[in-house]
């Protein structure tokens, strides 16, 4: 894309107010070589995790390669959701959640000591199942708030340009332009959703997570949503939980399956690239589910 | 002649449907009620007037609707089956109750309005203080400015003190909790209970006679304030509750601090429902009258400053000249209470029209943008 520079969601970084209120982000000074974007995997070792005593995942270890969409696959109750809220700090929200093992961002450690939950998940970015825009917000204020949340103050003209670039990149612009003063609200659930990601993607996060984006949606708004996927591949690292196992095979170029028995926790089964993993499964119980025989 | 083109003539030739009826009101029904009504109203004259050494007005209304319902049960059994009667008897006393209450409210507001209007169409009423006012003054002199004054900037002084205060604790309560929620929570809800003579009391203990502080406007807001509380936290908890989690994920997921999530998402979501906290809060304080009997001092004069000597305000003033022996002093009484609730409903309406949009909804000048927008688009 020719705006690519212009739309380059770190211009507006430079406007950083020092002085503003206390948690002020300062944003890492990531150098972005003109033209192009830096992209950052993620790589989770030994993760395990906790709600209480009860085990829901253990020692998973997975790399998400850089610009390339990984898919979650697995059961209900296997602890694919658990795992992608580890990856962005959202599962110690829970107020008995335990954690074992790190992950990687850039080769540093999210959960590392001193490092703020908060500036983890502005770089780790995370799409929900339901689509949430904020009730009170027009279309514009919901996909300028990741700004004001972060503490980010940037001037009115690059506010513009970033809601703009970002409901591009959502593939919502189109639709919406006319009417970005209206209700986040009035827009049916697909557009909701794709609000929710272009949201996400105004703070110009490194990854994008996906936790069953599509499972609330109908047939064409899951289509486009895919699309929007497809477009952002190799823009920025994405991780998606899916059910939908065509989905997975549409949208994803990596994939792991994971699994749990009533009396095991959560583990990777098996992970790899998707094709081989749809096509040529090297484990039984993988072959069983991706062929719809269980689960 | 296919199945389309048949529909397609038959339906102008056909006549219009005939609508069946859906439940609703009968005549039989109606007439059943209006029969017992005035069945019940003579049997009880005759009972009360003629029969039995029975006297007075409540007496004879509660005998009358027991009668009513005896005569509507009789009535029914003479058509219907049991089963059916009991039901339209139970929607009898339900309905009546409803009838009740508005008519109790409305005997209030009416009451208090012909009881007020006496002094109330004078104009003198609300550009006057009762400063040159003697017990047998003529109705055209003297009036309750400085009380509405007073009662306007205690309410105003209170509701700065305890819609911040109020909100902050449901705020602690309901985002930050730990183990201190719960015992906050306790000692609101006692706080709720609390009798506004003790908030006085407390006021004047603590502010007035330890701290020096002389009986002024000030000290009745805070002895308002004290009531006010309790109620806007209450129900600003109630309401923070109500914004959806999903909403706060989403705020946490976009790296926004937890200070900023309550600022920027919880409390934009919840503010129609904040706005019914204030409003409660305001309303319970805007009528106490014991708390400011012995806090805020009494004068007759004017004195629009709140922070020093005696202030009058609407409850303290009612509850002052009522007790006169002199007809125009209790009629100014009651033009009072009738401006304290003409007072109440702009309040109300006031709050309403500011902050109680749904969330979403946008106001007439965020559409008029909106219109602007699209036309020149």
């Amino acid at each position: 894309m020719s705006d690519t520079a212009a739309a380059d969601p770190t211009v507006p970084m430079a406007a950083i107010d020092a002085a503003d209120a206390t948690d002020t982000i300062v944003l890492p000074g990531v150098e972005r070589p003109s033209g192009g974007t830096p992209l950052y995997g993620l790589e989770s070792r030994g993760v395990s995790a906790w709600f209480g005593t009860h085990k829901v995942l253990d020692r998973v270890s997975l790399t998400m390669q850089p610009g390339q969409v990984t898919a979650l696959i697995g059961p209900s109750g296997c602890g694919k959701s658990t795992y992608l809220r580890i990856l962005n700090r959202m599962h110690e929200m829970v107020r008995t959640a335990g954690l074992a093992g790190e992950v990687l961002l850039d080769g540093e450690d999210v959960y590392a000591p001193g490092r703020r939950p908060a500036d983890v998940r502005r770089r780790i970015g995370m799409v929900f199942q339901r689509p949430n825009p904020f009730p009170g917000m027009s279309l514009y204020d919901n996909v300028a708030s990741g700004l004001k949340l972060a503490g980010i103050k940037v001037s009115r003209d690059h506010r513009d340009h970033l809601v703009q670039s970002s409901l591009e990149r959502a593939g919502l612009w189109n639709e919406v332009r006319n009417r970005l003063r209206t209700p986040g609200g009035s827009l049916s659930g697909g557009q909701q959703q794709r609000l929710c990601i272009a949201r996400s993607l105004a703070v110009s996060p490194d990854v994008l997570l996906m936790d069953e984006p599509c499972s609330a949606l109908d047939p064409t708004s899951t289509r486009r949503v895919e699309e929007t996927i497809a477009e952002l591949r190799g823009r920025l690292t994405i991780v998606i939980v899916t059910h939908n196992m065509q989905q997975a095979q549409r949208v994803s170029q990596s994939c792991a399956f994971f699994l749990a028995t009533h009396d095991t926790p959560g583990r990777i089964v098996e992970a790899g690239d998707t094709e081989q993993v749809f096509g040529d499964p090297a484990d039984p119980r993988t072959a069983d589910y991706v062929n719809g025989r269980f689960g | 002649m296919s199945v389309i083109e048949r529909t397609a003539q038959a339906v102008p030739t056909a006549p219009a449907e005939r609508r069946v009826r859906l439940g609703g009101v009968t005549r039989e029904s109606v007439l059943t009620l209006l029969g017992a009504a005035a069945g019940s109203l003579a049997l009880d004259w005759v009972l009360y007037e003629r029969v039995l050494p029975l006297s007075g007005a409540f007496g004879f209304l509660v005998v009358w609707y027991l009668l009513f319902l005896a005569m509507t049960w009789g009535l029914g059994r003479l058509q219907w089956d049991a089963r059916t009667v009991r039901e339209r008897l139970v929607q009898t006393v339900v309905g009546s109750s409803g009838v009740l209450v508005v008519a109790l409210i409305v005997d209030q507001i009416v009451y208090v309005a012909i009881r007020g209007s006496h002094a109330a169409s004078h104009s003198n009423f609300f550009t006057q203080s009762m400063e040159t006012t003697a017990t047998l003054s003529p109705i055209t002199s003297g009036g309750a400015l400085n009380a509405v004054v007073g009662s306007l900037e205690q309410l105003g002084l209170a509701t700065l003190f305890a819609v911040p205060l109020g909100i902050a604790a449901a705020v602690f309560m309901s985002e930050v909790g730990g183990r201190l929620a719960r015992p906050v929570r306790t000692v609101v809800e006692a706080m709720t209970a609390l009798p506004s003579i003790v908030a006085g009391l407390f006021i004047l203990g603590v502010v007035i006679l330890s701290l020096g502080v002389q009986k002024c406007g000030f000290a009745a807001s805070l002895a308002l304030t004290v009531m006010m509380m309790p109620i806007v936290t209450r129900a600003a908890e109630v309401v923070i509750r109500l914004v959806p989690g999903t909403l706060r994920e989403a705020s946490y997921a976009l790296g926004g601090s937890q200070w900023r999530t309550v600022l920027n998402v919880v409390l934009p979501t919840a503010r129609p429902g904040l706005v019914t906290a204030v409003v409660l809060g305001m309303a319970r304080g805007v009528g106490e009258t014991s708390p400011v009997l012995l806090t805020s001092g009494f004068t007759s004069g004017m004195n629009a400053d709140p922070f020093s000597d005696h202030q009058v305000s609407l409850p303290l003033y009612i509850w002052n000249y009522v007790r006169y022996p002199a007809p125009d002093m209790v009629a100014r009484g009651f033009a009072a209470a009738l401006t304290l609730m003409a007072m109440v409903l702009v309040l109300f309406v006031t709050a309403r029209l500011i902050g109680g949009r749904r969330p979403g909804d946008l106001s007439r000048r965020q559409r008029r943008r909106l219109q602007r927008e699209m036309a020149a688009s």
